[in-house]
């Protein structure tokens, strides 16, 4: 585990709301391979930094960043990178599902190959692999061609997961994909990410703290938009060097 | 009030039950006042009921003296002749026609308006261009009409040959135009109620937006979308004065849009303004050809308001 190279470099990286400043030069080399969780109490900029890193953050109105990432050495924020391409290599899953309403499940899972650049002959084996990685297959395979919005929230997040990794990302980024379901999905999402991390550079929010000790191998602790310690995850939640952060898992504030 | 003795809780106790004996006495100017507001409510669903009645009593005895078979039957639609017809097809072909082509106009347009409002537009051009949108459906349509005689017509004639000086098109055209807002403020509506992670979800997987509209965000609004076209034809087969003015008053059975048309209305339009006498059979042609325009919109309304209704359940 400990041989690790960096997926995702980030320096220096600043990013505002208009005039609100969220985010205050965070420096944190992000493993491949690995899961990383964010933590910190809300508000604290975790959802925004995880939107910087697959450029959504800019989406929003009056949103700016400065500083660097770096995805396998490139910066991501380079004139010459169109964020749109960017994105079907850091791939994202949100707090609430999303399956696109009028498509099927199976539909739902091809989605991001079909709207950029076409479904290859093989689509049936790409739908049933990625379903099976998603966790959701025996579920879900013998009505393929029912609305992706049939199902119950915690298929349909592990139904987003499915989407997400067709388009076989490098990086997958997660904001708080367990807030929105039931235990039982829960802990059915949580394995899958502790599966998935062991072929993706997993990003995952969560306001957790357990869930994150449970699934990650990294940790790190935000606070006031600053980055306060990150380490691994066995250290940061047993013997923390920052009192913040001892304050923090101890259950002080936050 | 720890330390309230028993006497003093029970002098509460009677201000408390004199309280709500005055409750009692203005409960009976609640009801009065509900009343009164059920009345007001009433009055115009009895109206409405009144008239549908009235309508439905006037043209059933239009069809004691001129079958179903011949008024559905027959292409021809002669009333006020000497040799009389009643195939009341030529109307309704012509209002089917206008309005297809006002929907032709309204639909891309309104659409197109609705998509740029709710997915390109800043919330200042928004501000600004909404209500601009929305005056549109406030022009008096008399004036629509004027304008579809006075100024479309002419300019249609100059491009197209063999158009009539009153045609199908040009006040297709102009009640499209009237209806582009219908659309496009129903739509906005409905594409604004799509929730952000929809398309957030599909620019992560490196869709890009004008995809992400057509695919996406959408068919998330069809029902909205649905609803608005049709409460939109529902107008256009009961507009009236545009028509009126500049279709013509010639029943004529054709889907060429450069001649002439009458619609369900506009005959309508011509009867009571004309002298026919009261209770005569022409006179109840009136009542016919009201009751099948209030059924045709009724039907279409009834559809709107079914698709509005799942898009507010979404």
């Amino acid at each position: 585990m400990s041989t690790t190279s960096t997926k995702l470099s980030v320096s220096d990286l600043d990013a505002s709301y208009g005039d609100h400043q969220v985010l205050h030069s965070i420096d944190m080399d992000i493993p491949a391979k690995e899961v990383t969780a964010l933590i910190g109490p809300s508000g604290c900029g975790k959802s925004t930094y995880l939107r910087c890193l697959n450029r959504m953050h800019e989406l929003t109105t009056a949103a700016t960043v400065n500083g660097t990432v770096q995805l396998d050495g490139a910066d991501i924020y380079h004139d010459d990178i169109d964020p749109v391409l960017l994105r079907r290599h850091i791939g994202m899953v949100f707090q609430k599902p999303a399956p696109f309403p009028t498509w099927s499940i199976a539909d739902n899972v091809l989605a991001g190959l079909k709207l950029t650049g076409g479904v290859p002959d093989n689509a049936d084996e790409i739908v049933e692999k990625a379903l099976k990685g998603a966790a959701l297959w025996e579920e879900v395979k013998d009505k393929l061609d029912k609305p992706g919005t049939s199902l119950s929230g915690g298929q349909q997040q592990r139904l987003c997961i499915a989407r997400a990794i067709t388009v076989e990302p490098d990086v997958l980024l997660m904001d708080e994909p367990c807030s929105a379901i039931d235990p039982v999905a829960t802990a059915r999402v949580e394995n899958l990410i502790h599966e998935l991390g062991e072929n993706y550079t997993i990003v995952v929010v969560t306001h957790n703290m357990q869930q994150a000790a449970r699934i990650s191998d990294k940790t790190a602790f935000l606070m006031m938009g600053e980055l306060v310690e990150f380490d691994e995850t066995s250290k940061l939640f047993s013997n923390p060097s920052k009192q913040e952060t001892e304050d923090y898992i101890t259950g002080k504030f936050g | 009030m720890d330390g309230a003795s028993p006497d003093s809780r029970s002098q509460s106790n009677r201000r408390a039950l004199s309280d709500i004996r005055g409750e009692r006495a203005s409960g009976l100017r609640e009801r009065v006042i509900e009343g009164g507001l059920f009345a007001c409510a009433a009055a115009s669903v009895l109206t409405t009921l009144g008239i549908v009645v009235v309508l439905f009593m006037e043209a059933i005895p239009f069809f004691f003296d001129v079958s179903l078979l011949e008024f559905f039957g027959s292409t021809q639609w002669t009333p006020l002749y000497a040799d009389a017809n009643f195939g009341v097809w030529p109307l309704v072909g012509g209002t089917l026609l206008v309005t297809v082509i006002a929907i032709s106009v309204a639909l891309p347009f309104g659409l197109l308006a609705a998509i740029y409002l709710s997915e390109y537009a800043s919330e200042r051009a928004r501000k600004i261009f909404k209500p601009m949108l929305e005056i549109l459906a406030g022009v008096p349509t008399i004036v629509y009409g004027y304008f579809a005689l006075v100024f479309v017509t002419p300019l249609l004639q100059q491009v197209i040959p063999g158009m009539g000086g009153f045609n199908a098109l040009s006040p297709g055209i102009v009640m499209g135009i009237m209806i582009i807002p219908m659309i496009s403020s129903l739509s906005e509506d409905a594409l604004h109620a799509v929730p952000d992670r929809l398309r957030e979800s599909s620019y992560a997987l490196g869709i890009n937006r004008i995809q992400t509209i057509w695919y996406v965000t959408l068919p998330a609004a069809r029902s909205g979308i649905v609803a608005a076209t049709t409460l939109a034809v529902s107008r256009a087969i009961g507009e009236t004065m545009i028509v009126a003015i500049a279709a013509g008053q010639m029943a004529n059975l054709t889907m060429d849009p450069r001649e002439s048309v009458q619609t369900m209305t506009a005959y309508i339009v011509q009867l009571s303004t004309g002298d026919v006498p009261t209770g005569s059979l022409e006179y109840q042609t009136l009542f016919a050809v009201g009751a099948l325009l209030f059924l045709m919109t009724f039907a279409m309304n009834v559809i709107g308001q079914w698709f509005a209704r799942k898009v507010r359940n979404q």
